[in-house]
């Protein structure tokens, strides 16, 4: 088991790097979810570098944590962690959404190491992960932990608040809900599509712990999963506030990126803008 | 007729004193004998225990079955979840919600990754009558067989929904179990072989292939016997209770040897075990072929024997679509 990375410097520089390389995927790819994947970045860093018991070399070890990916439209930040964290070879990432690739455009269940669900169309994720804390807890009588990462936009979907109802009935200690709260979804304004306002107060009504978090503090996501961790009585439901397409100055904030991917010059000025932020500015390769 | 020794079917088969039990018994029995030997099966159902038959092992093994509520869409996703941790789970509702509300997430929780869940649809065909059209499962076997890595079983009666769902759990992947509620006949017995994706050649004949699933195949050995004491036909009775993976060298040499073919099932005409069967013989065997089935229409409110008749799924149907192909041969 690698040891978690306690640094919050150095998370950022993974962060930015996973930025980077989903950049450098999309691009490569020619289409797939930019906003998405940018604005959860820092949540993956946390979780695979600092909270999750898990060993990159053994992706079946028993005793893992696991991590459920419901809104399989940003799996390029998925794809980029587990590369980051050593799950399998960078080169992979290239491959994007290519015929023949593991790297399929949304997520397909063990198509490459880490990848634990299948996952496109929405709320089906949150019940296969709520399945999964059950039996671990209730079956295997394991305490490993179950970490879903939803969406706002995937709250529209009914199966979703079917999900809820159970893993609340059962008060599953080991599962944890981080909620992509980027207020974005493919038609425009989370609120205008569909207002979803207070969406802490619904889980609450639902007998799930709330805890909301900057999605981009990274100690804050760390310190809200360790609690979520400490909470036994009932499941969690981590709010992160992030902002899509976080990094990159033109698609920040824009529903317009939730379905696009940005085109060589696009990706050039994203890429320039990321390692400044990174504090190392360097000279644009051709790649 | 001449029937299958090898079959083992039961001695009175065309006595009316044959037991009646409905094929869901079957299932709630298999369940059982699975609890005992097998501690990896667990049981999901969503509001609908008693009537599926998941009660009795709800009964004896508490801490293995597990009450979703009226949700089927997540019974699909949990029984997925649950399978993805090294569990067998088997999920009950009527047919009609799932693998019928629930089908987009059987295709991707279930079916695209393979995960080992065992579907058990319950009311099927007209079985439910007085219910009425809404609870009518007569699409389920089209929807199932269209998804890659699914297995779609269709058994005969109690005694094959009971092998067949033993059998399931022995298997790796997905599978769906079509059940009936009400009563049918039971005419094979313990010692009648079962196996996934093996047809059986009920009863040999030389004329006619009559190729069944479900209940409705004691129907079509009533017919078979009907066309050879009225019309001299030699009628040859199929049990194709796989209609995926489907057995077809048995249906392509019963083909190849009669000639002309007559499928019989409680399911809509397109897309069920016809269209299987006519998918199979297009390609290796083409030879006439007649529908017996639910004729591309919804049901109504009333006994399910009364509905049968009405929509045309009986002995009588069989013999004259019978006796109507084989004039093109």
């Amino acid at each position: 088991m690698p040891k978690p990375v306690t640094e919050i410097k150095e998370l950022y520089k993974i962060s930015n790097e996973i930025r980077e390389n989903i950049i450098k995927s999309l691009e490569k790819a020619g289409s797939g979810h930019s906003a998405g994947p940018l604005g959860m970045a820092d949540v993956f860093t946390a979780l695979y570098f600092n909270v999750l018991r898990h060993d990159p070399k053994r992706p079946h070890w028993r005793d893992r944590d696991r991590v459920i990916l419901s809104a399989g439209h940003i799996v390029p930040v998925w794809y980029a962690t587990l590369a980051e964290a050593g799950y399998f070879p960078k080169r992979e990432l290239w491959t994007l959404r290519k015929l023949g690739s593991p790297l399929q455009g949304h997520p397909e269940y063990h198509s490459i190491a880490g990848i634990e669900n299948t996952a496109g169309p929405l709320g089906q994720g949150v019940s296969v992960a709520v399945g999964m804390a059950y039996s671990l807890r209730h079956f295997a009588k394991s305490n490993q932990q179950v970490y879903v990462i939803s969406s706002d936009g995937e709250q529209n979907e009914g199966q979703t608040w079917e999900a809820v109802m159970f893993a609340a009935k059962h008060r599953l200690p080991n599962l944890t809900m981080l909620m992509d709260r980027n207020n974005i979804q493919i038609d425009g304004a989370t609120e205008e599509v569909m207002p979803l306002d207070s969406i802490r107060a619904k889980y609450e009504a639902f007998n799930w712990h709330v805890i909301e978090v900057d999605g981009h503090n990274i100690k804050e996501v760390v310190d809200a999963c360790n609690q979520a961790k400490a909470i036994v009585e009932r499941p969690v439901c981590i709010i992160c506030h992030t902002i899509p397409g976080k990094g990159v100055k033109f698609m920040e904030g824009k529903y317009q990126w939730h379905g696009k991917s940005p085109k060589g010059a696009e990706a050039r000025v994203a890429l320039r803008q990321l390692r400044t932020m990174g504090g190392k500015i360097s000279v644009i390769d051709s790649e | 007729m001449k029937i299958s020794a090898k079959q083992k079917l039961v001695k009175n088969l065309f006595s009316k004193k044959i037991r009646m039990i409905p094929t869901r018994d079957g299932y709630g029995e298999g369940l059982l004998v699975l609890g005992r030997k097998n501690p990896k099966v667990v049981v999901l159902c969503a509001d609908l225990a008693e009537s599926t038959r998941s009660q009795g092992f709800a009964n004896e093994y508490p801490e293995r079955f597990v009450e979703v509520g009226v949700a089927e869409q997540n019974l699909a996703g949990l029984a997925a979840g649950i399978a993805l941790t090294g569990y067998v789970p088997f999920m009950s509702s009527y047919a009609v919600f799932s693998p019928g509300r629930n089908w987009d997430q059987i295709r991707v929780s279930i079916c695209y990754t393979r995960a080992n869940v065992k579907i058990a649809g319950g009311h099927t065909g007209l079985s439910v009558g007085p219910d009425g059209a809404t609870h009518q499962a007569l699409e389920d076997i089209a929807i199932t067989r269209v998804l890659p890595n699914m297995t779609v079983i269709a058994p005969a009666d109690a005694i094959e929904a009971k092998k067949a769902t033993i059998a399931m759990a022995q298997m790796e992947g997905p599978a769906y179990i079509r059940l009936g509620r009400a009563e049918s006949e039971v005419f094979t017995t313990e010692k009648s072989p079962f196996e996934i994706g093996v047809a059986q050649v009920l009863a040999s004949g030389t004329d006619i292939s009559i190729i069944a699933c479900g209940p409705l195949v004691y129907t079509a050995l009533v017919a078979a016997e009907e066309l050879k004491k009225k019309h001299k036909i030699k009628a040859e009775v199929i049990n194709c209770h796989t209609i995926k993976p489907l057995d077809v060298k048995t249906i392509t040499t019963s083909a190849q040897k009669t000639g002309v073919v007559v499928t019989v099932e409680e399911h809509q005409i397109h897309g069920g075990l016809g269209g299987a069967i006519a998918e199979c013989l297009a390609e290796h065997v083409p030879v006439p072929i007649r529908f017996v089935g639910m004729p591309d229409s919804f049901g109504e409110s009333g006994e399910p024997a009364e509905l049968l008749s009405k929509y045309g799924m009986t002995m009588e149907k069989i013999v004259s679509n019978v006796l109507d192909v084989i004039k093109v041969k």
